[in-house]
Formats: structure tokens, C-alpha cells, sequence
């Protein structure tokens, strides 16, 4: 019997690919952010409202998955950025080869903001990297709020939970500051934001992040 | 139920790694799995087992190592296990330690035997 020391990710070949997108995006000064959420917390309500806001001229695009159905990039075209729907056809998370061969066509020079909307999934989509800069959480209030205590992975691994559907709030039993106090004891570093895409109400903390995060990207992109 | 495409992975990088020994079968493969991952026991099992069901690899004994999450604390320079995700150093009390393990999704190792020979692992259960 011989054995032979294998040392290396399962995922490898995923990771691979990952490592060529970060590449590209960092050489083109993208911010790749990849949206994760159970299906219906309010991953494409945020992206409709997120996309009304910016300006026209901005240089933003959006992938969208889900097993079936093109509906969601439906949803965010009439925005008139540039939108790609991936089906995944069963597959329950989006990962790096889906990414690459979905951006194919697209001029990444043309490019300074990329949203990936993931397959509505708390737990399958926290194995793939995508090449993001960051993974983004949305956790609504009619959810639990022991989600992140049920689901830790996914709270550990993401830069920012967006706690969504607030306007809610009066109406159902979640205690927002125990879901704040669960996200924390998963990961203590986790930044949070309250947002209603209803009303409207925290969006403007949400952008602040998101033109945090645009803005630290800028030097780099500058140099290269 | 990505452990389908996680046991898919584990089956490919097995059979490119028995290209290299030609005359000889697989036995057992180690795989380090972290707790961070959510990556289910139970559900990768039955999955590996599914996928090579009457294939060369179907009495490959699949050995799962979890590793605890495991963070480390700069100013003590020692590592410990995370329970009930309390991150404070349980020496100093220093709340800024850096996540060390339980992220893994490793393959470690693979055990190859020669046709004919013990397959001692190949019987173990």
C-alpha cells in the first residue's frame, strides 16, 4: 500500500478559475460583489433599487442566477445597464466557471461595478468563490433571527449583512438586535446595514457602503 | 446539495491521480473537511457512495476529517478552538485573533494498492 499525500482544495479547479477573475477585476479596477440570501430575503428588490439610483452613465452590470426562469434579469433590464441572466438548471449555487463564461462577451474595460446575484441558497453558494471582493448577506426580518447561528458559514464569510424588509418590522415578532448579536457572535468583524427596498428607508447606508467600498478600489485602477 | 458537485470534484482529482499508477487500485482517500463550510457529512457520503456505485472506485473507503474552527491570537502566538463562537483569546482576552482553520475543503491524501497485494485498507471498515 503506498500513500500519497494529495495536499491540495477539493475545489480546486473552481478556486482556479475564481483566481483568474479576481485577476481580471483587479487589473480593471471592478468591484465584484456577490449577493447571497435564502430565496425571497430581497436580493433582486435591493439590486432594482440600487440600479435606480446610480446614474445612467455608470459602469455597472449584473449577473443574476436562478435554477429556472430568465424573470430577475427581466426584473433588472428595465434599468438599462447591462444584464445577464444565468440559469443554473437544477445546480442550487453559481460558481467560477458559470461567472467566466457568462462574462465572456462582456468588455470588462467597460466595467467598474459587477453585482452577482446568487441562486437563492444560504448554505450551498458560501463553498464556490466567485472572484468577488466581497460576499454580501441579506437576512429579511420575516426570516428567524437564529439564521446566522443556523447557518454560520455564510454570516462568517460575508463583509456586510443587509437586514431587509424593515418596514416589516411592526408587524412580525424579530428582534432585530438579536439577529445583530447572532451575526456578531459568528463573526464579531461583520458590518450591517437596515434597509426597506419598500420604502426605501437605509438605502442611503447601504450606497454609502457600497461607494466606500468603489472608492477604496480607485487607486488601484488608477495605477493599473 | 452541493456536496454532489463537491463529491464529483473528489472523484475527478482521484481518478486523474490513478492515471499515475497504472496496475494499481484506490483504497481509501482523506479528505479535511472544516466546520465553516457547510459542507455535510452525511449528505457527502451519500453522495461519494452514489457516484461511484460500479465503478473502479466503488470499495474506496472515503475517511472525513472535521476540523474545528480555529483562530489564533497574536499577542499570546498560540492557537485555539472556537466553541459557541466565542473569538476572545482564552489566554489574554484579546478580542483581535485571526481566523487559522475550519475552512478547509482538502483533499489530504490517497491510498493506492497494488493488484494482488494486502488490501488491508480496501477490507477495514
Amino acid at each position: 500500500m503506498e500513500r500519497v499525500q494529495l495536499e491540495r482544495k477539493v475545489l480546486s479547479e473552481n478556486d482556479r478559475i475564481a483566481a483568474r477573475l479576481r485577476a481580471q477585476f483587479h487589473e480593471h479596477g471592478i468591484l465584484c460583489l456577490n449577493i447571497i440570501s435564502s430565496p425571497g430575503s430581497g436580493k433582486t428588490s435591493l439590486l432594482e433599487r440600487t440600479l435606480e439610483t446610480l446614474p445612467h452613465h455608470d459602469r455597472v452590470a449584473v449577473l443574476t442566477g436562478d435554477i429556472q426562469t430568465d424573470n430577475d434579469a427581466a426584473r433588472l433590464r428595465r434599468f438599462h445597464f447591462p444584464v445577464k441572466q444565468i440559469t443554473t438548471g437544477g445546480t442550487c449555487h453559481l460558481d467560477a466557471n458559470m461567472i467566466e463564461r457568462h462574462l465572456a462577451d462582456w468588455r470588462l474595460e467597460d466595467l467598474d461595478l459587477l453585482f452577482i446575484e446568487n441562486v437563492g441558497n444560504l448554505v450551498c453558494p458560501s463553498s464556490y468563490d466567485l472572484g468577488e471582493a466581497a460576499k454580501i448577506v441579506l437576512l429579511s426580518v420575516t426570516e428567524g433571527e437564529d439564521k446566522p447561528l443556523k447557518y454560520p458559514s455564510i454570516f462568517f464569510k460575508s463583509d456586510l449583512l443587509i437586514l431587509t424588509k424593515t418596514d416589516l418590522l411592526p408587524y412580525v415578532p424579530f428582534d432585530i438586535n438579536a439577529a445583530a448579536d447572532n451575526a456578531r457572535r459568528v463573526h464579531p468583524g461583520i458590518e450591517m446595514v437596515k434597509v426597506s427596498s419598500l420604502t426605501g428607508n437605509g438605502l442611503h447606508e447601504w450606497l454609502m457602503w457600497l461607494e466606500r467600498r468603489r472608492h477604496a478600489l480607485k487607486p488601484i485602477s488608477a495605477v493599473g | 446539495m452541493h456536496e454532489l458537485g463537491i463529491a464529483n470534484s473528489v472523484l475527478h482529482a482521484m481518478q486523474a491521480e490513478m492515471r499515475r499508477y497504472p496496475g494499481a487500485y484506490p483504497s481509501r482517500i482523506g479528505l479535511r473537511v472544516g466546520q465553516m463550510t457547510a459542507v455535510d457529512e452525511a449528505a457527502l457520503r451519500f453522495c461519494f457512495q452514489a457516484i461511484t456505485r460500479e465503478t473502479d472506485f466503488e470499495s474506496v473507503i472515503l475517511e472525513i476529517e472535521i476540523c474545528p474552527l480555529r483562530y489564533r491570537c497574536p499577542q499570546c502566538a498560540r492557537d485555539f478552538i472556537v466553541q459557541e463562537y466565542v473569538f476572545r483569546c482564552p489566554s489574554c482576552a484579546n478580542l483581535e485573533t485571526e481566523c487559522v482553520g475550519g475552512d478547509e475543503l482538502e483533499l489530504a491524501y490517497l491510498e493506492v494498492e497494488e493488484h494482488g497485494t494486502s488490501t488491508v485498507g480496501a477490507q477495514s471498515t
